[in-house]
């Protein structure tokens, strides 16, 4: 059973309809990509699954109990962890704060405090920069961070909005090193926004492309990466 | 000459003194100003009428119910607390995500509201409110200074009120959450934080705050739903001298601002009339000058 459904989701930002009726699966301990241009309903896809952009018809599933109308607080309980378009540093607080933040609705304390250790071993220039302000990072440590904040969840699932955004090539290539390993290792199931396609696709299971609010194109990641039309008219590589 | 001279300076040094004391409440109540301030951008004009009825409340706890002053100014904490995030909820959440100004509207509609029902429970009659009992009647003197006991107690609680808002904030879960959603309110969402509860809690300590300062100044005046009025004006002053989002920055523009109106009232020939104006001139040329204040929080920012 897939962990996270959206069947005929459609979404409106006031009178302009961003969402035209979007359907995808991702299953379970799975990597599914989301790609498609700019403005195409990316980002409005996963603020409707956390609830931050307000649904006007169709489902979203989650482990097969409907979330549709759950606030973004809620929806976070339930082990779903947004990372958001921008990265959504809480640029002011300490890096270490940050993480305390990422663990903020757990109430099992010690498993907390080994999670803290887990997240330093995957980023260990964590451990070194800890009580600096976020704001001082560089992108690419804003956007490990981020993950690291991610992971304090423990969730079941990750939204990641454009991980690659702005960063070096290098930098994308560790990152999407880490964003395997925590999928391998945590079986940590994640949806990734991406404008990057080739990236994305080569880390990725599944993917869909997505254009002016609907679905235009599915299939396995190998399958859209090999087929040069969808790369040329979608994929833009 | 020269004992002219020391007793001209002796005399400047009380001032401070005494300007310390009542700086205490200007501090408290502009703590409070920023607690509001920093999660919501507006100022609370009604924070010196919440002030003015939490201490009627201690007053009625005191005078009538007849309980111990120290448990009373205590429960009367509570009581604010209690109040203020009861207000948040039900006046200042349905323009929660109205722009400042509206929420600011809010508050001096609130202001009338809070000074009306005031009157009509206890009304607009002066009463006497009384001293933390148990301390020494006779001042302190050190160098020909004089220091009130009472005083000393004023200084000493709202420096400890700094302190412990200060340790709330950054050594608690729910403070660093407050701090979180005050700053980056969707972001806290989707980490879990209920936003809006924290916005209502902001509201609960603010009245807390402001209730101690309304229990400082009670007994060095007298209790009337007016009380507040003037010291309200000190707290802006204050507030906007050391950074209306610093509360450390406040606290000391509180103590700031008490000295120069104690220093002013006494060596200015006449001016003892001209203190709330004098506190108006602190704010317009504080927003000139420094708009963020003298200790204005610092923006890190990479470049």
């Amino acid at each position: 059973m897939a962990l996270l459904e959206l069947t005929d989701v459609q979404a409106s930002y006031g009178p302009v309809k961003a969402l035209h009726g979007i359907s995808l699966k991702v299953e379970e301990g799975s990597i599914v990509a989301l790609l498609g241009a700019n403005g195409a309903g990316k980002t409005t896809t996963l603020r409707a699954i956390c609830g931050m952009v307000r649904k006007t018809g169709g489902n979203v599933l989650f482990d097969g109990q409907v979330i549709n109308t759950r606030s973004p607080e809620d929806v976070a309980r339930l082990g779903i962890a947004h990372v958001p378009e921008g990265r959504g540093t809480l640029a002011q607080l300490t890096v270490w704060e940050n993480l305390k933040m990422g663990a903020y609705v757990r109430r099992d304390g010690a498993a907390v405090k080994r999670d803290f250790d887990r997240v330093v071993d995957y980023f260990p220039w964590i451990a070194r920069r800890r009580d600096q302000v976020a704001v001082t990072l560089s992108g690419g440590e804003q956007q490990m961070l981020a993950i690291a904040r991610a992971l304090m969840l423990r969730p079941r699932a990750m939204l990641l909005d454009e991980p690659s955004l702005g960063l070096a090539p290098l930098v994308v290539r560790d990152i999407y090193r880490i964003i395997e390993t925590i999928n391998r290792e945590e079986r940590t199931t994640i949806l990734l926004v991406e404008q990057n396609a080739r990236t994305a696709l080569a880390a990725a299971e599944h993917a869909y492309v997505i254009e002016v609010g609907h679905i235009a194109v599915e299939g396995s990641a190998d399958e859209l990466a090999s087929r040069e039309s969808i790369r040329k008219s979608y994929l833009g590589y | 000459m020269v004992l002219a001279a020391a007793s001209v300076a002796q005399g400047v040094v009380q001032q401070i003194v005494s300007g310390l004391a009542t700086g205490g409440v200007y501090a408290s109540l502009a703590l409070a100003l920023v607690l509001i301030y920093r999660s919501m951008e507006a100022l609370n004009f009604a924070q010196g009428e919440m002030a003015m009825f939490s201490t009627f409340i201690a007053w009625t706890l005191i005078t009538q119910v007849h309980l111990n002053y120290y448990l009373a100014f205590a429960l009367t904490i509570a009581i604010s607390i209690a109040g203020g995030v009861l207000i948040e909820r039900t006046i200042i959440r349905p323009v929660e995500k109205a722009p400042p100004l509206t929420v600011v509207l809010v508050t001096l509609g609130l202001f009338f509201v809070v000074n009306g029902l005031a009157g009509l429970i206890w009304q607009y009659v002066i009463k006497a409110f009384p001293g933390p009992p148990g301390l020494p009647r006779v001042p302190l003197s050190a160098g020909g200074v004089f220091i009130g006991v009472q005083d000393l107690f004023l200084i000493g609680v709202t420096v400890l009120l700094l302190l412990v808002l200060f340790a709330f904030f950054q050594y608690t879960k729910l403070g660093l959450a407050m701090r979180a959603a005050a700053l980056y309110p969707e972001t806290s969402r989707l980490l879990g934080v209920r936003t809006s509860w924290m916005l209502a809690l902001g509201w609960g300590l603010a009245a807390g705050v402001g209730a101690v300062s309304g229990m400082l100044i009670a007994p060095l005046e007298f209790l009337d739903p007016n009380m507040m009025q003037p010291i309200l004006l000190y707290a802006f002053a204050s507030a906007v001298l050391g950074g209306i989002e610093n509360p450390g920055g406040a606290v000391a523009g509180g103590f700031i601002v008490g000295i120069l109106l104690a220093l002013i009232g006494t060596y200015v020939p006449g001016a003892r009339d001209l203190r709330l104006a004098f506190g108006l001139v602190i704010i317009v040329a504080v927003l000139l000058v420094r708009p963020s204040g003298i200790f204005g929080r610092m923006h890190v920012a990479r470049v």
